[in-house]
Order: C-alpha cells, then sequence, then structure tokens
C-alpha cells in the first residue's frame, strides 16, 4: 500500500521510531494473554446477562464506543497524525497506525466501493480471539464486535458518522 | 500485544458497563463486585496455567505467594501496579484475578483490598486450610 502524503510519511516514520525507542523499556505494553483473556471474560458475562445474542453484540458495540471516545484521544496525543483529506487515507490510517498501535497486527483493506466511501478491514489474526471457543447455541454473537464500537466512537469524535457492521 | 490504554479503557468500562446495567434495573450495587471479581477468577485461572507451563513445581504456600507476587505480578502488570485507578470497585476484578491464580495453584483463598492512602493499595489473602 502506498502512503501518498509527505506528512503522514514523515509522521509514520516518527512513530516508528518511538515505538521501537519503547521496546526497550516495555513499560507501556501490558501482557496481551491479560488483555485477551478479560475480554473473553467480559463477553461471557455478557452471555449470562443477557439472554439473546443481538443484546449482547449491541452491549459491546455500546461499550466499543464508550472506549473509542475515550481512545482517540490518546491516539491522537500519541500519533501524530493530521486530519485526513480523505476517507482512503482515513482506512490507512486506521489500518496501518491505529491497529498497529494498539493490537500489534495490520488488517488489511479491501472491498472498496465504487463511491469510495465503504472498505472492509480484515483482520487476519485478531488477538482477541486467542483461546476462544463460541459454543454451537451462540451463533449469531459476534464476538469481536467490541472493536466496531471503539472504530464507530473513535470516528464519530474526529467527525465522522459511520455505519459499521 | 496489547497496548496499557487500551487495557485501562476496557477495564474502566467493564466496571462502568456492569454499575450502568445494574441501575437500570436488575440487582443492587453487590452483585456487580461479585460479577467483577468472578470475572478476574476467571481470567486469573487462565494466566496462570500459561505462565506455569514451564516451571518447576511449587514446594510449599511459601514458594507459591513468591511466585504471585513476582512472577505473576510483574508478567500480568509489568510493574507494580501503580496505575489501575484505584477505589474498591475498581479492585474487585484484581483481587478476583489473584484468587483464581491461587486456586489453580491449589490454594484456596479470600483476597481482599484496601486503599488507605490514594496510589497505593493493599491486598490481603487469606488462605483457606482445606
Amino acid at each position: 500500500m502506498l502512503i501518498s502524503s509527505r506528512f503522514r510519511t514523515c509522521s509514520w516514520e516518527a512513530l516508528c521510531a518511538r515505538r521501537e525507542g519503547e521496546k526497550e523499556s516495555p513499560q507501556s505494553f501490558l501482557n496481551s494473554e491479560l488483555f485477551t483473556l478479560t475480554y473473553g471474560a467480559l463477553v461471557t458475562q455478557l452471555c449470562k446477562d443477557y439472554e439473546n445474542d443481538e443484546d449482547v453484540n449491541k452491549q459491546l458495540d455500546k461499550m466499543g464506543y464508550n472506549i473509542g471516545v475515550r481512545l482517540i484521544e490518546d491516539f491522537l496525543a500519541r500519533s501524530n497524525v493530521g486530519r485526513c483529506h480523505d476517507f482512503r487515507e482515513t482506512a490507512d490510517v486506521i489500518a496501518k497506525i491505529a491497529f498497529k498501535m494498539y493490537l500489534g497486527i495490520t488488517p488489511s483493506i479491501t472491498n472498496w466501493s465504487p463511491g469510495g466511501d465503504e472498505f472492509s478491514l480484515i483482520l487476519e489474526n485478531n488477538p482477541l480471539v486467542d483461546f476462544v471457543e463460541l459454543p454451537d447455541n451462540h451463533s449469531s454473537l459476534i464476538y469481536s464486535n467490541l472493536l466496531c464500537g471503539v472504530l464507530r466512537g473513535a470516528l464519530e469524535m474526529v467527525s465522522q458518522r459511520l455505519l459499521f457492521q | 500485544m496489547a497496548d496499557e490504554a487500551l487495557f485501562l479503557l476496557l477495564h474502566n468500562e467493564m466496571v462502568a458497563g456492569l454499575y450502568r446495567a445494574a441501575e437500570q434495573g436488575e440487582g443492587e450495587n453487590g452483585r456487580c463486585t461479585t460479577k467483577l471479581e468472578s470475572m478476574g477468577f476467571r481470567v486469573g485461572q487462565g494466566l496462570i496455567e500459561r505462565f506455569t507451563k514451564d516451571t518447576a513445581r511449587f514446594k510449599d504456600e511459601l514458594d507459591i505467594m513468591k511466585f504471585i507476587c513476582k512472577d505473576f505480578w510483574t508478567t500480568v502488570f509489568k510493574k507494580q501496579i501503580d496505575n489501575l485507578r484505584t477505589n474498591h470497585q475498581y479492585l474487585a476484578f484484581t483481587c478476583g484475578l489473584i484468587r483464581g491464580g491461587l486456586s489453580n495453584l491449589g490454594i484456596k483463598s479470600i483476597v481482599t483490598a484496601e486503599v488507605s492512602s490514594m496510589p497505593a493499595c493493599k491486598f490481603q489473602v487469606m488462605i483457606q486450610k482445606m
């Protein structure tokens, strides 16, 4: 994928340098298993509290939204990313900077709609689903629905109202 | 690799979400603490299984407590846990985490937390003899 704007190339390099510097003092990284297992415990608890999967999905989305609203501040403060000029740039920033920064993965961007207003993010190795086995009776549970909420909340704060599925 | 900010926000939201749900109807606040504690318990059980798969068998309870305080704690939090915004409802999860870890090492315990001066917090572990 091409990084087009010069400004963003700079900030991307600055970001990489910063992250490499951080590796020497691994202070800001928690054990990822703690995060994954905690998320698993949360979903399990929600499944106990709500009767159908749709309600669980809705709740996860809502919690994600609240996280996203706050996370965007942390993201803007630490990443030096400026305002995106178009939606494609937004997609790039989400996939290559935000996901990399918080989950250590880079999802691929596909399925652009002809109008350029819709795309898919494909997570090839989603860290949230490590150790997870879904029982058969939860077929309509969207396990990682929290992420949709996070993205929705974060982007709404930078004035983009979007629909996530 | 997961970023610390992400865990802090997730944990915040777990607490807030549970209390929000309780306010809207079912149950009293005490149930929320229990729920948080039991979520921590599950996570503690999972983590201890992952962490001890290559360690030697523990000699006694003291040995186990040392492992929990040193290895377990630092692997999970990378430092002394000084930045979870501490107050009692926020500590329920962590109490459960310790209890779950101990439970899978064969120690039945009661873990309580106490905050006397703000950044510091004290966990008390009571071991129940079987």
